[in-house]
């Protein structure tokens, strides 16, 4: 059935996996996307959303590269925001709710219309390994099929097992089996494996819900979108709702304590703080008496609604109770009930900073077993390991992204330099240098790179190139151009900024914290010049952010070049650090343990001392 | 970390405490530039046009003030120690001079160089081949250890529990912003700015105090009083030598004193110690030996701590010797109990163990040292420092003694200045974010890193997030 030996063969088919498979496609690879069910590509398994603070940021990141997430998101968005328009750039984060199924959908048709991919379903059950190197997998039918190389990404499947109340049965999602065989294979050849947890909450019948005694949550009144192609902007879009729990909802929801799998000891994974459940809640901020819940619609035509906020996996009869005491859920009807699951995910410091595992050359791993949660996350990883995969099968130098050049290159180098306990969730402040890694700028940071790859097509770099050459150009006219108090100051007035007595550079009275780019464009020779030269929305805002935060930019940039040169001092693979006795045995131990590849990585595994680095620098020399 | 090399780095060169002469070595790419802005040659003479390996005779000046007169000896790169541009200034032996210039260089784009750092850029810069790299990296790790304790020691009086209530302060205010930031869509209450703007003012305040403390510091300008009480040939100088650690004569008469007390300042982990000496409290019926008692009481009087040195010797070849011994204590002790006392028994090195013993079992705490082998003494240094971090001497006041975190201290002003500022022009949070961590991590330089993950932890365990 398989004759041919793949280049890639990608091991699930949700976000990590679709993009994986998308990625080794398209720079060429023949790529095998195996899953358990072909009908579940891309699937959203917990809320209907994409984007959000930092992980919109990585999203455009992975659309910049040229991956599919940010045009599956906008063909399959019901409602935008862009959170955090309030702060500064570096926080002005995209966020979509999605179409669950239209979303699924798109995923299967992009990749359907992806030369090189080719489709199968089946349990994966093993690898094929020759020499500590993958050569295949092996399927639940016992079929063998040849690749060069393999990106493992299962989600939350191997070995998933479900939690509801006291129940509990093996699945990877509700009304899916579970995956076996990976995680006792790999165990044996010498990974060390671990247990999480995550959870949902459930999902209800909008017919049975009085929207009106709940606040609208409608999305931007000017939607923007992820893409930076010409995908559509929203012109109709569907409101979200918020409602809170009580006092009396926390007391029906304690009295199911007893039953929890949570705090009965059943569950002993962690699972992630800043996603915690309703019960854990609770729990923990006692004397918090209310808390939000967010009703979502699940697509555009669909009464299905996501509960957001109430995650649960107490018996279902507790949660029913209880959601009926929140306002608006005085009637409501359940399509699903609330649940946990617990996974194995191989801590992921045992991978390199190509996602490569250390123990088996060419074998990947990426999303939910390398103990991240989240879409975005799992997504970029999955992109990551797709390039390197193909990479590597053609001798070529591994593609690794740096801190300071996109959230992709902070996740991993997390991942890998300090590993994690607890589901691995993106924030801004993991990033040293976030006003560098913002939502407006990801084309310019990627999209070279991306065509460098192979992946992103021409039409990208030509349109970054045409923004970053646009936004330049208006940047120099606000450096350039004076203008006249009897102008400007109508319009300081306005913004309650100071006014000026004599005429200045425009770039100076623009720098000022209060003065937006819609002040700007109150003068004429402003918006005569946004008309002669055709400047689009995406140029109008880069040019804002170069011009006000010009001198934080600056800052950031010089602090990351100062890292920088760490950077460039590599370390040896297989360095024996067991001969520096100038070392602390803590530091011989960890950096043994982690490997890391450059004197920069080195400094930020905990417990290394600067004393250590200076020890190493010595060593590495220049 | 700070391991580049485009920064140009500050530290004195020579032993610390008081000499002759000191050295205050700067290395960097501006070294040069930076001291010939604030030097002034007594020939008319421009620094920066100087060739490589020269001296200048001449003023370090700060604003109108003159500092001192010193020497300055250039050397440029690649023909200096480091490999980098290098100044040496020679200046006179004061620690209040040596800190008044590496202060001023400080505020003025140099950096506090780390323990073991020129010898490091040495390295890194190829003025040493590879068989030294063992030899250099032992000395950076031991040095970074000696500095770090001295720095946790001198820490533990006020001056830590000032700076680690800031840094939770600070800490908390970060994590507010953070949460702001992170979590802005979700049920969180966010801290007043007004509250905001009390705290960074309070630790605005507070800074400014901690470094107003190093410049006008007691501790730094005069040095902890001690006073020596002891017959005149039990070994005063010898130990005084032996705690400055090498062969060198002591030189600083301060002038204004009277010939029968000698002082001498003398610097142990960064703290100025001023050395009196006096004769001894013998009874006698001579009156001029009993003027020299008297004296001797008025020096206590004014000293903080009093080292009672014994010539153990001499005190065990008479009958009487001991119990004498024993009542000359008593009546210090007596006069002043709450002084802390140290009983040193000088010349262990020419006792036999059972003869210690019997003297150890007659006087209560006694230190046992050899100011000629040089035994005891570093125990006597951590005995002094202990008065000083245990607070026993009554320095109420937080002081700031250390030049390393001086020069955190300063930076992080710097820092809380700019939120100040951010404030005040509605910044963003996101970008006084920035400061706020600078402001954090210099102030780590001295309590210990915060880390991002120290930040999220912090959220975590204090804030309900979580749609």
């Amino acid at each position: 059935m398989f004759g041919e030996i793949y280049d890639v063969i990608v091991v699930g088919g949700g976000h990590a996996g679709a993009e994986a498979a998308a990625a080794a496609a398209n720079m060429g690879s023949k790529t095998l996307l195996a899953t358990m069910n072909l009908e579940t590509i891309g699937q959203m398994s917990c809320n209907p959303a994409m984007g959000g603070i930092a992980k919109g940021q990585i999203v455009r990141e992975i659309d910049a590269l040229g991956g599919y997430s940010g045009i599956i998101t906008d063909k399959s968005a019901i409602q935008f925001k862009m959170l955090n328009k309030s702060k500064g750039p570096a926080m002005w984060s995209p966020r979509a709710q999605s179409d669950r199924r239209r979303f699924s959908e798109e995923w299967r048709l992009m990749l359907e219309r992806t030369p090189n991919v080719d489709f199968y379903q089946e349990m994966i059950s093993g690898l094929l390994i020759e020499n500590n190197k993958v050569v295949g997998v092996k399927t639940s039918l016992g079929i063998e099929i040849k690749s060069k190389s393999v990106v493992l990404t299962n989600g939350t499947f191997l070995n998933g097992l479900i939690h509801i109340g006291e129940k509990q049965f093996g699945g990877g999602r509700a009304g899916e089996k579970a995956a076996t065989g990976i995680t006792e294979q790999l165990v044996g050849i010498g990974f060390e494996s671990g247990r999480m947890k995550t959870g949902t909450p459930p999902r209800v019948d909008g017919r049975s819900l009085d929207y009106s005694k709940m606040i609208v949550q409608p999305g931007d009144a000017r939607p923007e979108k992820f893409s930076y192609l010409d995908t559509n902007f929203l012109t109709n879009q569907r409101d979200c709702h918020m409602t809170h729990t009580s006092e009396m909802v926390h007391d029906l929801l304690r009295e199911g304590f007893d039953r929890s799998p949570m705090f009965n000891g059943r569950i002993k994974s962690l699972g992630p703080r800043y996603c915690p459940s309703i019960e854990d809640k609770i729990n923990r901020f006692a004397d918090k008496n209310s808390h939000q819940i967010f009703v979502e619609p699940e697509g555009w035509d669909t009464v299905e609604v996501y509960v957001n906020g109430f995650s649960t996996s107490l018996p279902e009869d507790v949660q029913f109770k209880a959601l009926r005491s929140v306002v608006g859920f005085e009637n409501v009807k359940f399509f699903r009930p609330g649940y946990a699951i617990e996974y194995d995910y191989f801590p992921p410091t045992q991978l390199k900073h190509s996602l490569e595992t250390k123990l088996i050359d060419n074998l990947y791993f990426a999303g939910q077993i390398n103990g991240t949660t989240g879409y975005e996350e799992a997504a970029s990883q999955g992109l990551m390991a797709g390039i390197n995969a193909h990479l590597k099968i053609n001798n070529k130098e591994p593609f690794i992204l740096k801190r300071d050049e996109a959230y992709i290159g902070v996740l991993i180098d997390d991942l890998i330099t300090k590993g994690t306990e607890e589901p691995y969730r993106m924030f801004t402040s993991r990033a040293e240098y976030r006003t560098l890694l913002r939502q407006d700028n990801a084309d310019l940071r990627l999209t070279p790179l991306g065509y460098e790859l192979g992946i992103a097509k021409k039409e990208r770099l030509i349109k970054m190139e045409e923004k970053e050459a646009k936004s330049n150009m208006f940047v120099d006219f606000f450096k350039n151009t004076s203008v006249i108090p009897e102008d400007i100051n109508p319009i300081l007035e306005n913004v309650n900024s100071a006014l000026v007595k004599q005429s200045d550079k425009m770039f100076k009275v623009f720098s000022r914290p209060k003065v937006k780019m819609e002040d700007m464009l109150k003068l004429d020779k402003v918006s005569s010049f946004v008309k002669e030269h055709n400047l689009n929305r995406e140029v109008l805002e880069q040019t804002e952010v170069q011009v006000k935060y010009a001198g934080y930019i600056a800052k950031e940039k010089n602090n990351a070049d100062k890292l920088q040169r760490l950077e460039n001092v590599k370390i040896p693979s297989n360095f024996d650090y067991t001969k520096l006795k100038s070392l602390s045995y803590e530091a011989r131990e960890k950096l043994t343990a982690i490997q890391p590849a450059t004197i920069s990585q080195a400094s930020r595994i905990s417990g290394i001392k600067p004393s250590d680095i200076s020890v190493l620098l010595v060593f590495m020399g220049r | 970390m700070q391991t580049t090399t485009n920064d140009t780095i500050i530290a004195l060169a020579t032993p610390s405490g008081a000499g002759a002469i000191a050295v205050i070595r700067l290395s960097g790419p501006d070294a040069i530039l930076l001291v010939s802005n604030y030097f002034i040659s007594s020939f008319n003479k421009k620094l920066k046009k100087q060739k490589s390996h020269t001296i200048l005779l001449g003023n370090i000046i700060d604003g109108d003030k003159t500092l001192d007169q010193v020497l300055v000896s250039i050397f440029k790169n690649p023909n200096s120690y480091t490999g980098e541009n290098v100044v040496e200034i020679s200046c006179h032996g004061s620690p209040y001079i040596q800190q008044q210039i590496i202060q001023l260089f400080l505020r003025n784009g140099c950096r506090m160089a780390d323990a073991g750092e020129f010898t490091l850029r040495a390295f890194l810069n190829g003025k040493m081949d590879l068989s030294q790299a063992e030899a250099v990296a032992d000395l950076i790790s031991s040095e970074n250890e000696a500095s770090h304790q001295i720095a946790m020691q001198q820490m533990r009086g006020g001056f830590s529990n000032e700076i680690k209530n800031l840094r939770d302060q600070l800490l908390n205010f970060a994590s507010l912003i953070e949460l702001e930031l992170d979590f802005a869509e979700e049920d969180v209450e966010f801290a007043d700015r007004s509250a905001f703007i009390a705290l960074v003012n309070k630790i605005s305040v507070v800074l400014k105090g901690l470094i107003d403390s190093f410049a006008v510091g007691n501790v730094i300008k005069n040095g902890i009083p001690v006073a020596i009480v002891g017959e005149p040939n039990v070994g005063k100088s010898t130990l005084l030598n032996a705690l400055l650690n090498e062969e060198r004569a002591i030189v600083s008469d301060i002038a204004g004193t009277t010939r029968d007390t000698i002082e001498d300042e003398i610097s142990i982990g960064g703290i100025g110690f001023r050395f009196i000496d006096t004769a001894g409290i013998r009874d006698t019926k001579d009156v001029v030996e009993s003027i020299g008692i008297k004296k001797t009481f008025e020096k206590i009087e004014q000293a903080q701590v009093v080292l009672f040195l014994v010539d153990t010797k001499e005190v065990l070849s008479s009958a009487l010797g001991v119990q004498n011994l024993v009542i000359e204590i008593e009546k210090i002790k007596n006069k002043y109990p709450l002084k802390p006392l140290l009983v040193i028994a000088n010349k262990r090195d020419i006792l036999s163990n059972e003869e210690m013993e019997n003297l150890s079992s007659s006087v209560s705490n006694l230190l046992p040292i050899s100011a000629k082998t040089g035994e005891g003494v570093d125990t006597l240094k951590n005995k002094l420092l202990e008065f000083v971090n245990t607070g026993a001497l009554r320095n109420n006041e937080t002081i700031v003694t250390n030049t390393r975190h001086y020069d955190s201290l300063l930076k992080a002003l710097e820092a809380i200045q700019k939120v100040q500022f951010g404030i005040d022009e509605e910044l963003p949070s996101d970008l006084m974010a920035i400061d706020v961590k600078d402001a954090l991590s210099h102030l780590g330089e001295i309590t210990g890193q915060v880390t991002n993950d120290e930040l999220l932890g912090n959220i975590f365990a204090n804030f309900c997030i979580g749609k």
